[in-house]
């Protein structure tokens, strides 16, 4: 078992664009895990090597309905290697865990086979053997007969219905239906948006491995103390006793913050088996052993007067759910809060169809909302004949109109403004298909986005060693956002230590707790938590050198020392300046060590156990006098062949707001993401569904199409933000999940003004512009 | 995937025996078997790996044209500056087909033989009917999602489309495939799908491809691949044109035509209809595209693939343009 050191030092790449401030908050210091992942040396969770080791196969539902009448195991018992098959007959019982806010579960046990069918792609059964290519031959031979029941395939099924109304989810003020009928300008009009999935690089897959009633589980994970949780709540095992361990994680968007069926199902491989036990899902399984981002349909009225001023917005929102889950994408997010109106009313169904239930992607909620009223808003400015910016500052929120509170800081208005600027957005003419070049007609589309500031708690450990070297401990993870890289830097700068002289930990469930790497919170939560414990390990610094006999600074009587690149010395430079490493040594310790975190104070066990095991303490975004909210605007340029409907994004210029920037390098690097899976969003994801087995048949890395280099053009993205003390201990906002909001929106937006043709189903492919 | 056996062929001969025993399959670059291997759709016993036998890799430009080995490399062969200037089509057609890594594996003699990508084809567990695997089990697409399927071609039994680049590129010079010493023209080694869809080439068990060979013609010189697709790159097609022109000494009377249409038939589409419409005829933008219309005559669809038949005609017309505007 090895949990992943890293250290600045040892992976120095001398990028110029670092710069000479790139070790403190706010500089641009390079990923610091970046080489141990271009070299192989960085180790995934399955890639352990253990004794003993036997690899679990799954075997699914081939029927989206029904109950399983039989499983006949006759053949796979006698294959080679084989050595258990796991059927809802044979898995040991497992205890319903509790959901994700901690509500108690049912009491009542909880069996990841299934023997009741509600979508195509259930895990029904699982083969281990001494080999994966034994488990993988011997569970093509499991043979599963049902019983079949009809489906519902998706929102479109005419069984489908009107769905469940989540009153939770209707917000509403003045007299929307009113004022919208007597308003002299009406829009209406729905948008619609497929299945989508995370389709991280990495599928999700785990080692079980029990020691007497101590479980292991090195798993990629987005939330180490949730999933651990989880754990031990299904086994009835104390959780202090499992241990979740993901040092690295191969992509997650949201798909990786949850114990699954299949995860229960190889600990409970491993512990019938007494070894270790390795499951990992296949690409297609990855498209139905846990749900993507559901389909959503939208519709959005906007009464107005003549000068495009919003009197009205009337919303109406439906997602799906699975027959026996529940999920909610909140549609009326982005819609509630982007513009001014005196009349608003949204309402929220969910409609059950036989899928897996669908999950967290990347901004859910803020995502398909922001389709929603940004394509709607652009509708408007056509209808009025203004600008879609002009539009958009008309009707700019000064206040968080749903909450009725100020905002912490919004530099929307900004972000329009620089992006406006460098894109151009002047030089467009505002007639469709007024801009071509030979036989690509040419659009330029403007939307906002939002997210909003999600606050929680974090602890971390802060070391300082007896070599003057700095150690940093958290449980939360690093999947490629950057943790590893602004812990470093927040210690390095607090301590007054080079980053080069930090070693961060990370993905082990026994180190001081995090809630979940979702909702943008990570990077806000841990730097306070670091701060806090590095305030307080240099404290100890400090006052160890003013005040023990031993030190060389105790003649010196000072109030005070400075530490600065790993040395001690008086703030005015009389007196001695010696390292950390020979303070320490003089005065007999071997290391400092602190602990910080960002509860409130008096928290009890539960308040902290509750903090990072579940979402239910979360802090509202509108707590107390502020509205917090990360903000954006995406300027997009596409090119539509006017014969092949093809869409080419050729120019993206982004400005955003998420307050103060912890590591813009990294920062920059994750808003491009964003937009890159917007672009995807845009024109090329769907998950198909064949509607008479209600199976997704697209359910590869061939077939689901997310964008390649190619479909990608420079990017440029702009900080507009400033620090937001409101939002967070150093100042940031949410960086993750803003920038994707928004740019489906914007290209669509674009494809009409190259086009003419207003797009209202994601994704804008050929056949829809033909 | 269940256990095979492997075995590494020394001579030509010892390999087309090999392959001729039941349950035997030739393995080249691996990226179309493994794959289907992976699937559960192809279940070989055996595995006979060709990719040791020497000077099956070798691509030969002459006066009369170009003999490729089967076992070059995708990528070799469209980077060879023989191929980009006496065929830039098939160099085209190869540099937009699959990723650099697959061409970077995959040889010309998989590449022929690479397997509908048909989502039930692909996908046994969940739709055991498929004609093509299984001869008259049904056809799961049809009535199914259809949005990459053929529509020229088809047949009741199966609507599979023919995904492959490079022999389009082929159907369109009247390249010919060498199985040892007997030689097939592409446009007779592709079949039909008819009643019989699990039969989708002219090679009998024990044959082997050696070899294509492309014989050279100034439209073949002036020639282009033209690939349609949602995505830029690393995707079938959803309409392609292979297109090679040539003219009269006046430089506007078109002499010679060769037009062949991808990701829209059950085989690589020879476009004669369009060819014989403009042999003859002045080079002239309103011709082409009436002209290319002729590209899907008897075109059928099956829904979602309705628009490949609006599209089709539009790249083969592109394609001819371009090709005539660099007179
Ligand atoms: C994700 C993906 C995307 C792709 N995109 C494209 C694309 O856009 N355009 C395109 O054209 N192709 C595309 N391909 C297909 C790719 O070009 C083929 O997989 C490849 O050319 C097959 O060559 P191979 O050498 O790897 O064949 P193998 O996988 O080794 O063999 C394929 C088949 O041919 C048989 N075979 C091999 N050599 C011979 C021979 N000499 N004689 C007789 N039979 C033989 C084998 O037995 C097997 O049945 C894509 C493939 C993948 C996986
Ligand atoms: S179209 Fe052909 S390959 Fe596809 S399911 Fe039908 S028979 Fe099989």
């Amino acid at each position: 078992m090895t949990v992943h050191n890293i250290r600045v030092g040892e992976s120095k790449r001398g990028d110029a664009s670092d710069g000479a401030l790139a070790q403190t908050v706010g500089g641009r210091l390079s990923r610091v895990d970046g080489p141990a992942k271009i070299t192989g040396a960085a180790k995934y969770a399955v890639e352990q090597q253990l004794e003993g080791l036997a690899y679990a196969v799954l075997v699914e539902s081939t029927i989206a309905s029904g109950k399983v009448r039989a499983i006949d195991t006759t053949a796979v018992q006698a294959a080679p290697g084989v050595l258990q098959v796991l059927t809802p007959e044979t898995i040991i019982s497992l205890k319903t865990a509790s959901d994700w806010f901690g509500t108690p579960p049912p009491d009542k046990p909880y069996c990841p086979l299934a023997r009741d069918i509600t979508f195509s792609g259930q895990h029904v059964a699982a083969v281990v053997a001494e080999t994966f290519e034994q488990a993988v031959a011997a569970a093509a031979l499991v043979k599963v007969s049902y019983d079949e029941t009809p489906s519902i395939v998706d929102l479109s099924d005419g069984k489908a219905g009107d769905g469940i109304p989540i009153d939770a989810m209707t917000k509403e003020w003045g007299d929307a239906q009113a004022a919208f009928a007597s308003a002299p300008v009406r829009i209406c009009a729905a948008y619609n948006t497929p299945r989508e999935y995370q389709a991280p690089m990495e599928p999700h897959g785990l080692i079980a491995r029990w020691e007497g009633d101590q479980l292991t589980v090195w798993e990629p994970s987005q939330w180490l103390d949730g999933m651990a949780r989880t754990y031990a709540e299904w086994f009835g095992v104390p959780f202090e006793n499992v241990r979740l361990v993901s040092p690295y994680i191969g992509g997650g968007f949201g798909s990786k913050a949850l114990a699954l069926g299949h995860g229960a199902v190889a600990a409970c491989a491993a512990k019938m088996l007494g070894r270790p036990v390795r499951l990992v899902m296949t690409r297609p399984q990855t498209f139905t052993g846990y749900g993507g981002r559901a389909a959503t349909r939208q519709t959005v009225t906007i009464g107005a007067d003549t000068q495009g001023k919003i009197q009205s917005i009337v919303h109406r929102g439906i997602n799906e759910t699975s027959i026996d889950g529940m999920w909610v994408e909140p549609l009326g997010s982005v819609t509630s809060i982007m513009y001014a109106t005196p009349n608003f009313s949204s309402k929220q169904n969910v409609v059950r169809v036989n899928s897996v239930v669908p999950g967290a992607m990347r901004a859910p909620g803020e995502n398909p909302s922001a389709f929603g009223i940004e394509s709607a808003i652009d509708e408007l400015a056509y209808e009025v004949g203004i600008d879609p910016l002009e539009i958009r500052l008309r009707n700019y929120a000064e206040q968080d109109p749903e909450a009725k509170k100020a905002w912490s800081t919004r530099q929307l208005r900004e972000a329009f403004a620089v992006g406006a600027e460098r894109f151009g957005w002047a030089r467009r003419t505002p007639e469709p298909r007024s801009m071509r070049d030979g036989n690509q007609l040419i659009g330029w589309g403007v939307a906002a986005g939002t997210y909003p500031v999600r606050r929680a708690y974090g602890e971390a450990i802060v070391r300082i060693l007896a070599d003057g070297s700095v150690e940093v401990e958290s449980s939360s993870i690093d999947m490629g956002q950057g943790t590893y890289t602004i812990l470093a830097q927040t210690a390095a700068e607090t301590v007054g230590v080079h980053a080069d002289d930090v070693v961060v930990k990370l993905g082990d469930s026994h180190f001081p707790r995090a809630g979940v790497a979702g909702g943008s919170r990570l990077a806000g939560v841990m730097t306070g938590a670091v701060y806090k414990a590095a305030i307080s390990a240099l404290d100890q610094l400090v006052g160890l050198a003013i005040s023990d006999p031993r030190s060389p600074f105790h003649a010196l009587q000072a109030n005070t020392l400075v530490v600065a690149n790993g040395r001690i010395a008086s703030p005015r430079g009389d007196g001695p300046d010696v390292s950390i490493a020979e303070l320490l040594k003089s005065v007999g310790r071997d290391h400092i060590e602190a602990t910080g975190d960002t509860m409130p104070a008096n928290s009890t066990a539960e308040d902290r156990y509750k903090n990072y095991t579940t979402i239910a303490m979360a802090l509202p975004h509108t707590e107390g006098d502020y509205s917090r909210h990360s903000w954006c605007a995406h300027f997009i340029e596409v090119r539509v062949d006017e014969d092949f409907g093809t869409v080419r994004v050729s120019r993206v210029v982004s400005a955003l707001d998420s307050g103060r920037l912890y590591n813009p390098k990294l920062a920059e690097s994750q808003w491009k993401g964003g937009i890159i899976m917007g672009i995807g969003q845009a024109l090329l994801e769907e998950g198909i569904v064949d509607r008479r087995h209600g199976r997704i048949v697209n359910n590869n890395l061939a077939d689901y199409l997310v964008p390649t280099n190619a479909d990608i053009p420079d990017i440029e993205v702009i900080s507009v933000g400033i620090p937001d003390l409101h939002s967070s201990v150093l100042g940031g906002k949410g960086v993750g999940e803003l920038a994707i909001v928004g740019v489906a929106p914007a290209i669509a937006n674009a494809v009409f003004h190259a086009t003419g043709k207003r797009i209202r189903d994601l994704p804008i492919t050929l056949e829809k512009l033909i | 995937m269940r256990d095979f056996s492997y075995l590494r062929a020394n001579s030509l001969d010892a390999a087309r025996q090999a392959a001729a025993l039941p349950g035997a399959m030739l393995l080249a670059g691996g990226t179309t078997l493994i794959d289907l291997a992976k699937c559960g759709v192809a279940e070989p016993e055996t595995l006979v790996d060709i990719t040791h036998l020497e000077g099956l890799d070798k691509i030969e430009v002459s006066e009369r044209g170009v003999i490729i080995g089967a076992l070059a490399r995708m990528g070799h062969v469209a980077d060879h500056a023989g191929i980009r200037s006496r065929f830039p089509a098939v160099s085209e057609a190869l540099w937009q087909a699959a990723s650099a890594q697959i061409r970077n594996m995959a040889t010309i003699g998989g590449n022929l033989m690479q397997r509908t990508r048909c989502p039930y084809f692909r996908d046994p567990a969940n739709f055991s009917a498929c004609n093509k695997r299984e001869p008259g089990s049904g056809c799961s697409a049809i009535g199914g999602v259809t949005r990459g399927h053929a529509v020229l071609g088809t047949s009741d039994a199966c609507i599979a489309m023919y995904p492959g680049d490079l022999a389009v590129a082929l159907v369109a010079f009247d390249a010919t495939v060498h199985l040892g010493e007997r030689q097939v023209s592409v446009d007779d080694f592709f079949l039909l799908p008819g009643s019989t869809p699990n039969r989708e080439h002219a090679i009998e068990p024990g044959e082997m491809i050696t070899a294509i060979e492309i014989p050279g013609s100034a439209a073949a010189r002036r020639s282009t691949y033209l690939k349609i697709r949602d995505r830029q790159s690393y995707e079938f097609a959803a309409a392609s044109a292979a297109v090679g022109i040539e003219f009269e000494a006046d430089g506007r009377t078109i002499r010679d035509l060769r037009v062949a249409l991808g990701g829209v038939a059950t085989k690589p589409w020879r476009a004669r209809a369009v060819e014989a419409a403009l042999i003859g005829k002045v080079w002239e933008p309103d011709t082409v595209r009436a002209a290319s219309l002729l590209a899907v005559e008897g075109a059928v669809d099956h829904g979602a693939n309705h628009y490949k038949i609006e599209l089709a005609p539009r790249v083969v017309a592109r394609a001819i343009l371009k090709m005539g505007e660099t007179v």
